[in-house]
């Protein structure tokens, strides 16, 4: 096959954008699994309860997605605090989260799939908004608007989190948290109020994903399952907890997948990420930004 | 029980099982059985590594159609008898668990279950993108209609799950009073420690993954002729994931008892749901059983009945004891 250098620019470009809404999907996973040590396998669950949250509202009062996801953004995050209770609760306390904690959250992946299933049936839903139709052009490079918005508003996102984290007191005491519990305490700050803000800010983000995902693509409940790969895979690539090497990798993982999709068909694109996790295992698993 | 009569005794009860199998009025029974047989083996394969090490393999459907696929790729090569298949879909599945287990056990445990996770759909894309096995379009086979002796051939793929279902449990029961069981019960309890204490983690990890892989692979290879028609979609089915983390998790993962009582109980449900009510909505039920055990009775069905019986006789003792104090206490004789 001859590649053309449009085709491969138009891939490039196509995939640094799929590359901002993985960051958008991994983020929450970034902080559950890379700063909390909560392996939350159930988050692409989330982010499709967020699709269809933004379904629900975007096709009963015609409001943008994106405005009903930031809307939904209290909801999630208290789902997060409750879902963060019951697993502190019941594994972290006892020290079982191994084992018993991801068969929890397992379950809660295919409940909340099944769930959703049983009410809203297994047909394609989408949402409406006056950027879903119209493409900018530039030469060999096309900027579809499904593509941008979702891009801009998930780094604005991935930006005010990094500021969060980064200037405030709960913030810094967020990504202290799984480095040491009790120089923790000692300043003053108690380690599981702080671990269920974070849950829930993870869990939140899934509402801001999801409504990106339905605008990007139709949305029925087993599509959450073609991202746990990736959004493992990402979180891993990108150093556990490090929101740059995150973006890295997502942007990386993007351009990769848009490659094999642009080339070699898109039934291969899944394959891609699951190559990818098990390249960064075995040779770096700290990851490219990594510390360790 | 000595493994030798363990084993015996566990050919026995099969063989009495089929006996009375044969007076079932039609061949449902055999349909039935054949899935909840399909699900003892699946749910003790997991167990071998989920209980016994620790290690959480969410991959079992990848492993399971793994089994099933290579008997599709053998049909359309040549004709061979049903326990060959089943062995060399053993073969292939362990083959994949090894390599598995060899490129992420040496990190931390929750690495192993994404890759399991993850290592499902790159199979099911592989599979689905290989046209020789059908690709999405999926492949049939033509099964015999009769077989010499059995009659239907129902009752002789019900005949070699029952026997795989024996040699699993066989197994999985040896391990457990093996020095190989000792080993895996001290890399659940603390890793760290039994490293130190010099027993070779990894190579004992690697056993537990290709033994459980290649059960579930021979789990696997006996599907395309019960379902006669398999498309990835069906063969890669989340529910057999599901259904072989719940059963061991519901039934008790501690000994090979918990998983064989989680799959004929949770099996029997959802084949009675199934008929009664709709397939989706049975997935619900184990998904809620899953948590709900996982939550309120931590060690399975195993564990309450071992509590229930530690409070019946403790509530024996507290008896007795009360007894005995109520009547007068022997009086010292003077010397």
């Amino acid at each position: 096959m001859e590649i053309s250098l449009d085709l491969l620019l138009g891939a490039v470009v196509a995939g640094i954008l799929l590359g901002g809404f993985y960051a958008a999907v991994s983020i929450g996973v970034s902080i559950s699994f890379g700063m909390l040590d909560i392996v939350n396998i159930a988050h692409p669950a989330f982010i499709i309860l967020g699709s269809y949250a933004a379904y629900i509202i975007n096709s009963s009062f015609g409001i943008d997605p994106i405005v009903s996801a930031v809307i939904m953004l209290p909801v999630f995050f208290l789902l997060g605090t409750g879902v963060y209770e019951v697993y502190y609760a019941v594994f972290e306390r006892r020290g079982d989260e191994a084992l018993r904690g991801l068969a929890f959250f397992f379950g809660l992946l295919f409940i909340i799939e099944v769930a959703l299933i049983l009410v809203f049936g297994v047909d394609y839903r989408f949402v409406e908004a006056a950027y879903i139709g119209p493409t900018l052009r530039y030469g060999p490079i096309d900027l579809p608007l499904r593509m941008l918005v979702p891009f801009a508003v998930s780094i604005l996102m991935l930006a005010g989190l990094q500021l969060y984290l980064s200037r405030t007191f709960t913030g810094r005491a967020i990504m202290a948290v799984s480095q040491d519990r009790l120089a923790l305490q000692l300043m003053s700050a108690n380690p599981g109020r702080i671990k269920r803000i974070a849950f829930g800010i993870s869990i939140a983000t899934a509402a801001l994903a999801g409504a990106f995902l339905i605008i990007i693509q139709p949305v029925e409940p087993s599509v959450g399952r073609d991202y746990i790969g990736r959004v493992f895979a990402i979180t891993v690539l990108g150093g556990l907890g490090s929101f740059p090497g995150m973006l890295t990798a997502s942007i990386l993982l993007g351009i990769v997948e848009s490659i094999t999709s642009t080339f070699y068909g898109p039934s291969w694109s899944p394959a891609v990420a699951f190559g990818f996790l098990l390249v960064t295992l075995a040779v770096r698993p700290s990851g490219i930004m990594g510390r360790r | 029980m000595r493994p030798l009569t363990f084993w015996l005794v566990a050919i026995a009860v099969g063989a009495a099982f089929f006996g009375l199998s044969l007076l079932a009025p039609n061949q449902y029974y055999f349909q039935a059985g054949y899935v909840v047989l399909q699900y003892i083996v699946l749910a003790t394969a997991w167990n071998i590594l989920g209980g016994y090490t620790g290690y959480v393999n969410f991959g079992v459907a990848a492993f399971f159609a793994l089994g099933a696929y290579s008997t599709v790729a053998l049909y359309k090569l040549l004709p061979l008898p049903l326990p060959l298949l089943v062995l060399i879909g053993g073969v292939v599945s362990g083959v994949v668990g090894l390599g598995m287990g060899y490129l992420t056990l040496r990190l931390r445990g929750a690495f192993f279950s994404i890759a399991t996770l993850a290592l499902a759909v790159v199979m099911e894309t592989l599979i689905t993108n290989w046209d020789y096995v059908g690709g999405s379009r999926g492949a049939y086979i033509l099964r015999p209609a009769q077989v010499p002796l059995l009659g239907n051939y129902i009752v002789y793929l019900f005949l070699v799950m029952l026997a795989l279902a024996v040699i699993a449990i066989g197994i999985a029961r040896s391990i457990e009073r093996s020095r190989l069981g000792f080993g895996f019960a001290a890399i659940r309890d603390d890793e760290q420690a039994a490293e130190a204490a010099g027993v070779p983690t990894l190579r004992l990890k690697l056993v537990a993954t290709t033994l459980s892989g290649a059960l579930m692979g021979m789990a696997g290879a006996p599907l395309p002729y019960y379902v006669t028609y398999l498309d990835p979609a069906s063969g890669f089915n989340l529910a057999y994931a599901v259904n072989s983390i719940a059963m061991p998790l519901i039934g008790g993962t501690t000994s090979w008892v918990g998983p064989l009582i989680g799959a004929i109980f949770l099996g029997t449900v959802q084949q009675l749901a199934t008929v009664t009510i709709s397939s989706a909505l049975n997935l619900l039920i184990v998904g809620l059983l899953l948590v709900g055990f996982v939550v309120i009775a931590p060690n399975g069905i195993v564990g309450l009945v071992a509590s229930l019986r530690a409070a019946m006789r403790a509530r024996g003792v507290h008896r007795q004891w009360k007894r005995a104090s109520r009547e007068p206490l022997p009086r010292e004789s003077p010397r």
